[in-house]
C-alpha cells in the first residue's frame, strides 16, 4: 500500500455516461477520495456494484471490483472482505437496488456487521429504466408506472438499519462534496458495517427531490449539538420525517465487526497444494 | 441365513429413530462388518413414520435389498409399512406394555419379542434410554457382542459424561438379559465380527470432507434437506484449516456470498437442493459469464417446488445442464458413490480453478443421507492433488497486462483460459460484471468481441475435453450385447443387481457415468451393444435424453419416481422385464 496515492488513482480511464449534472458523479468522487484519504489503493481495494445507474459505478472507478447481479451486492462484499480481510471493501447501488430487490439482504448485511462500506446513492427514482417510483419516492410522486403516485409510503433507511442493529448510519449529500466524502471514508474506517445513504438527485426524471429541495431542507448535523453515540437522540433523529439530515446520525462505539467475532484473519486464498497435514484426522472422526 | 443382514428400527419422527439407527450402524462398523443404512423419513419433526435400515454384511455392501431379517418396531405402522420386507423367520422386537402396542399382530411365521423397553429404561436410569434397550435385545437375537456396541454407544453419549454412557450400556444388557431369559429361542441370525477397522460415513459428509482436503476455505449456505448436513459438517471443522461457514439469508445471498470469496482467491462453495438452486440461477451466469469458479452442490431430492423433500429423486439434471438464460459453459459432475462425493467434490474443485467456471457437483438424496462404510484408504489424503489453474502474481502479471498497463482478466487465449489475478496483487485491479465485456472486464455491445467472447468461453469446454479423463466406471462382462448405462446413486445396487442376474444366467456391461458435462462419448459402446437400458430415479429419463441427443440412438429406460431408491433385487427383475419385452421401435 503506498502512501502517495490519490483519489485520481481510483479512476478508470472510461468516461462516465451519467446525465449531466447527475449527482453520482459526485457521489463517486466523495469514495474516492475517502478511499484514498484512509490509505488505500486500488489493488487493495474490492468494488462491488449494483445494477441500476448507480451499478457503473464499478466501470468509472479502478479497483478490483464487480458489477453482480440486481440487488446482491451486499453478500458479495461480505464473502469476498470475509475471504481476504486484508481488503477495504466497499458496496455501492441505488435505492431501488439495496431497499427494493435487495432489501433482504439489506437488513442481514446490517445484521452481519461485516467490516464494509455500504454507500447508497438514493435518487429516490428509477432512471436507468426512465423513470419509475422507487421504494423511497414519495407517496404521491406521479411517475410512469405511478400515475396517481405510489400510495404507500417510502422506505425508511435509516430506519431499517436502526431496527435491524445497525452500528454505523450515515447521510450525506453528493454535491456537499468535503463532507460527503468526510462521511464516506468514516463509514469505510469503521469496524463494522458503514452505511452511508447519500442523497444523489436525478436530474432528468425526478422534478420533485432535487438539489434544490435537499440544499433547502438538509439539516448538516455537524452544526448541531447532536451526539451519534447516543442511541436515543439518534432514534430521534431518524424517525423525525420533517426534516433531512447529514451526518453521522448513529455510530456505535463498541461496534465489534462479524470477522472479529468469528476470528476470520487469514487470507483464504493461501492454501497448500495438496490436503492438509493433518487431514487423516478428518477420516479417523469417522472410526 | 444369506451372507448379508438387514436391521432396521422404526417409529414415529421424533421417537430417535435415526440416533439410535446410527448407534448400531456405528457398532457393526466397529465390530469390523460393512454396512450401508437408509432412511424412511418423513420431513415433520414429530408425527410422521420414519425408519433406520441396516444392511451389514463381512463383504462390502453398497445397497438395499427388498428384506427385512429383524424389526424393532415402535409403533403398529412400523409393521404395516414393512410387511412386504418381513419374511418368515423375521424377529420384530416390541414393547408390548405400551398401549398401541398392546394388540399388535405377530404375522403368522414371524417370531414377536415382546420386550418392556421402557420398564427396563427406567430401572437402568430413565425412559429416554428405552431404544437402547431395543438394542440390547437386537444383540441377543444376532449373537452380536454387547462390547461392540459399548464403544458406539460411547462415541454417542461420551460428550454427555461418563454417567450417562455407563446408564446406557446398563439399558442395552438389560435388554439383552431379558431376551436370554424369557425366551427360549435358537434365533437363526449371527453377525461375527472381524478385525477391520472402518469409518462410517454418508455423501453429505464425504462432500464436506473432500471440500476441506481440496483447500475450500469459504462456504455459504441455507439449510434446505438433504444439504443441510454438508454445512453442519463443516462447520466446527473448516475454521481449523482457516475457513469459515457463513448461514446466509436465502440462497440468493449463499451463492452471491460464496462468489465474492471466490473473487477474492478462496476456494469457495455452496449447497443446497433443487429449490435453492432455482434461486441460485439468478447468480449462476453471473458467476459463469465473471469466469468465476465455484463449485455448486444440488443434493437433488423428489420436485418439482417443494416436492417430496425427504425423497430421492434425480431430477434436476436438466436444470444444471441447461438452467439459466443465454448460453454459457458450466461443467457438471456426478458422484456415484458415498466415497466418491469426496473425490468428485475435489475434483471440481480444480476443475473450477482450472477453466474458471461454476462446477455443480450432482448429487443425490439417497447417496447423501445413507452411512456406508470404507477403509479408511478410499480417503487417501496424499491423492489430493490441488491446481489453482491459470493464476498470476506480481512477479508473472507482467505478460497479461495490455498496452496502457491494464490487466486483462478475460484475455483472449487459444485454450479459453484467461489469467486470473487475486485482489492484492498489484497492477491486477480489474472490473468483473455480468455484463458482456471486453478482455479487460469492461462493457462492451461490439459484436466482434461478443462473438469472439462467446466463443472463447466455449473453448474452455474443448480445452478440457482434450485434457480431462471423462470416462465412465466400467462394471461387468465388457463383451455382452447388454449395455447399462446409470448416473449418480444407482451404480451400488446396479452392481449388487449383476449378481442377481448372474444367478439367471444374464450377463451385462454397466457403464456408470460421474460426467454430465463434459462427459463421454458412448456412441461407440451403444454401437456395440444390441439392449440398452439407461436406469435413473425421475420420470422423463432426462440422462437417457442427453444420451440419445449424443448418439443418434434410441435406448430402453428404466425409471423410477416414486420418491424410493432403486434396491438391488427390484432392479433386476427390472431389467430382466426390460430385457423381455419387444424391441423399441426407433
Amino acid at each position: 500500500m503506498s502512501s502517495d496515492v490519490r483519489f485520481t488513482d481510483f479512476k478508470s480511464d472510461k468516461q462516465p455516461t451519467w446525465c449531466p449534472g447527475c449527482g453520482d458523479f459526485g457521489t463517486m468522487n466523495g469514495i474516492m477520495k475517502a478511499l484514498a484519504n484512509s490509505g488505500n489503493d486500488p489493488d487493495n481495494t474490492f468494488l462491488v456494484a449494483g445494477i441500476g445507474c448507480s451499478g457503473k459505478i464499478g466501470t468509472y472507478m479502478h479497483s478490483y471490483a464487480i458489477h453482480g447481479v440486481h440487488g446482491r451486492s451486499l453478500p458479495v462484499a461480505a464473502g469476498a472482505k470475509l475471504a481476504n480481510p486484508n481488503l477495504t471493501v466497499v458496496a455501492a447501488g441505488g435505492d431501488g437496488d439495496g431497499y427494493s430487490i435487495g432489501a433482504g439482504h439489506f437488513i442481514h448485511a446490517v445484521r452481519r456487521n461485516v467490516d464494509m462500506a455500504y454507500v447508497v446513492m438514493d435518487n429516490r427514482i428509477y432512471g436507468l429504466t426512465k423513470g419509475q417510483a422507487s421504494p423511497t419516492s414519495r407517496e404521491d410522486f406521479e411517475t410512469s408506472t405511478t400515475p396517481e403516485g405510489p400510495k404507500q409510503p417510502p422506505v425508511n433507511p435509516l430506519a431499517l438499519s436502526l431496527a435491524a442493529g445497525g452500528t454505523f448510519i450515515a447521510q450525506s449529500f453528493a454535491t456537499d462534496h468535503k463532507r460527503h466524502a468526510e462521511i464516506v471514508q468514516e463509514a469505510i474506517e469503521h469496524d463494522g458495517f458503514g452505511f452511508v445513504n447519500v442523497f444523489s438527485p436525478c436530474v432528468t426524471f425526478n422534478d420533485v427531490d432535487t438539489y434544490d429541495y435537499f440544499r433547502d431542507n438538509l439539516v448538516d448535523l455537524a452544526d448541531t449539538d447532536h451526539d451519534p453515540t447516543d442511541y436515543d437522540d439518534a432514534k430521534d433523529k431518524i424517525l423525525d420525517s420533517s426534516k433531512e439530515y447529514e451526518g453521522v446520525i448513529y455510530k456505535d462505539e463498541d461496534s465489534v465487526s462479524y470477522e472479529q467475532k468469528f476470528g476470520v484473519t487469514e487470507n483464504m486464498s493461501d492454501i497448500p497444494s495438496g490436503a492438509p497435514d493433518d487431514a487423516m484426522d478428518l477420516v479417523r472422526e469417522f472410526y | 441365513m444369506p451372507a448379508d443382514f438387514n436391521w432396521a428400527i422404526g417409529g414415529e419422527a421424533g421417537d430417535g429413530i435415526d440416533s439410535t439407527g446410527k448407534i448400531f450402524a456405528q457398532a457393526l462398523s466397529r465390530a469390523g462388518r460393512h454396512v450401508f443404512t437408509s432412511k424412511d423419513f418423513a420431513s415433520r419433526i414429530r408425527g410422521g413414520y420414519t425408519a433406520y435400515k441396516v444392511r451389514t454384511a463381512i463383504d462390502p455392501v453398497q445397497s438395499v435389498v427388498d428384506r427385512l431379517d429383524v424389526l424393532i418396531a415402535l409403533t403398529p405402522r412400523t409393521i404395516e409399512e414393512n410387511l412386504d420386507e418381513l419374511h418368515d423367520g423375521s424377529v420384530i422386537i416390541y414393547d408390548g406394555d405400551r398401549s398401541t402396542m398392546a394388540d399388535v399382530e405377530i404375522p403368522d411365521g414371524m417370531v414377536g419379542l415382546d420386550v418392556p423397553l421402557q420398564a427396563l429404561a427406567e430401572e437402568a436410569g430413565g425412559a429416554i434410554m428405552r431404544n437402547v434397550v431395543a438394542l440390547g435385545a437386537a444383540c441377543a437375537v444376532t449373537d452380536f457382542p454387547i462390547e461392540s456396541l459399548d464403544s458406539a454407544l460411547q462415541k454417542r453419549f461420551g460428550g454427555k459424561g461418563e454417567a450417562i454412557v455407563e446408564n446406557n450400556k446398563e439399558a442395552a444388557r438389560a435388554g439383552r438379559d431379558y431376551v436370554h431369559e424369557e425366551y427360549d429361542h435358537e434365533f437363526e441370525y449371527e453377525l461375527e465380527t472381524t478385525d477391520e477397522d472402518y469409518v462410517l460415513l454418508n455423501g453429505d459428509e464425504a462432500i464436506g470432507m473432500g471440500a476441506i482436503a481440496a483447500g475450500c476455505r469459504f462456504y455459504a449456505g441455507y439449510p434446505i434437506t438433504p444439504a443441510t448436513n454438508v454445512m453442519e459438517y463443516l462447520t466446527g471443522r473448516i475454521e481449523r484449516y482457516g475457513g469459515h461457514v457463513v448461514q446466509a439469508e436465502d440462497e440468493l445471498a449463499a451463492i452471491n456470498l460464496a462468489l465474492g470469496a471466490a473473487r477474492a482467491g478462496a476456494r469457495s462453495m455452496t449447497a443446497t437442493s433443487g429449490p435453492g438452486i432455482d434461486l441460485m440461477a439468478e447468480t449462476f451466469g453471473l458467476v459463469a459469464t465473471s469466469e468465476t469458479p465455484l463449485v455448486i452442490v444440488d443434493v437433488m431430492r423428489s420436485g418439482p417446488s417443494t416436492g417430496m423433500p425427504t425423497k430421492q429423486e434425480q431430477g434436476d439434471l436438466n436444470m444444471m445442464l441447461q438452467g439459466g438464460h443465454g448460453e454459457i459453459p458450466r461443467f457438471v459432475v456426478a458422484p456415484t458413490t458415498i466415497s466418491e462425493c469426496f473425490w468428485k467434490t475435489v475434483e471440481a474443485f480444480n476443475l473450477a480453478e482450472k477453466y474458471q467456471l461454476p462446477v455443480y457437483v450432482a448429487a443425490d438424496l439417497a447417496m447423501a443421507v445413507t452411512e456406508q462404510t470404507f477403509s479408511p484408504d478410499a480417503f487417501d489424503m496424499d491423492a489430493v492433488e490441488i491446481d489453482r489453474g491459470k493464476v498470476v502474481d506480481d512477479d508473472t502479471i507482467d505478460e497479461w497486462l495490455d498496452e496502457k498497463d491494464r490487466f486483462q482478466p478475460h484475455a483472449l487465449t487459444d485454450d479459453g483460459i484467461s489469467p486470473r489475478a487475486f485482489p492484492g496483487t498489484e497492477r491486477g485491479a480489474h472490473m468483473s460484471t455480468g455484463l458482456e465485456h471486453d478482455e479487460l472486464g469492461r462493457r462492451t455491445e461490439d459484436t466482434s468481441m461478443r462473438v469472439e467472447q462467446v466463443e472463447k468461453r466455449d473453448r474452455k469446454v474443448e480445452t478440457a475435453e482434450e485434457t480431462e479423463d471423462f470416462e465412465p466406471r466400467e462394471f461387468g462382462n465388457s463383451d455382452s450385447d447388454v449395455l447399462v448405462v446409470s448416473w449418480g446413486s444407482n451404480e451400488g445396487a446396479l452392481v449388487e443387481a449383476m449378481d442377481f442376474l448372474e444367478a439367471d444366467g444374464i450377463d451385462i456391461r454397466f457403464l456408470s457415468v460421474p460426467y454430465m458435462f463434459p462427459r463421454p462419448d458412448l456412441t461407440e459402446d451403444i454401437e456395440a451393444a444390441d439392449e440398452v437400458i439407461v436406469v435413473e430415479c425421475n420420470a422423463t429419463g432426462q440422462f437417457a435424453n442427453v444420451v440419445e441427443h449424443d448418439t443418434l440412438t434410441r435406448v430402453k429406460r428404466i425409471n423410477k419416481y416414486d420418491g424410493v431408491r432403486f434396491k438391488a433385487d427390484e432392479l433386476a427383475d427390472e431389467i430382466k422385464a426390460t430385457l423381455d419385452t419387444e424391441e423399441v421401435s426407433a
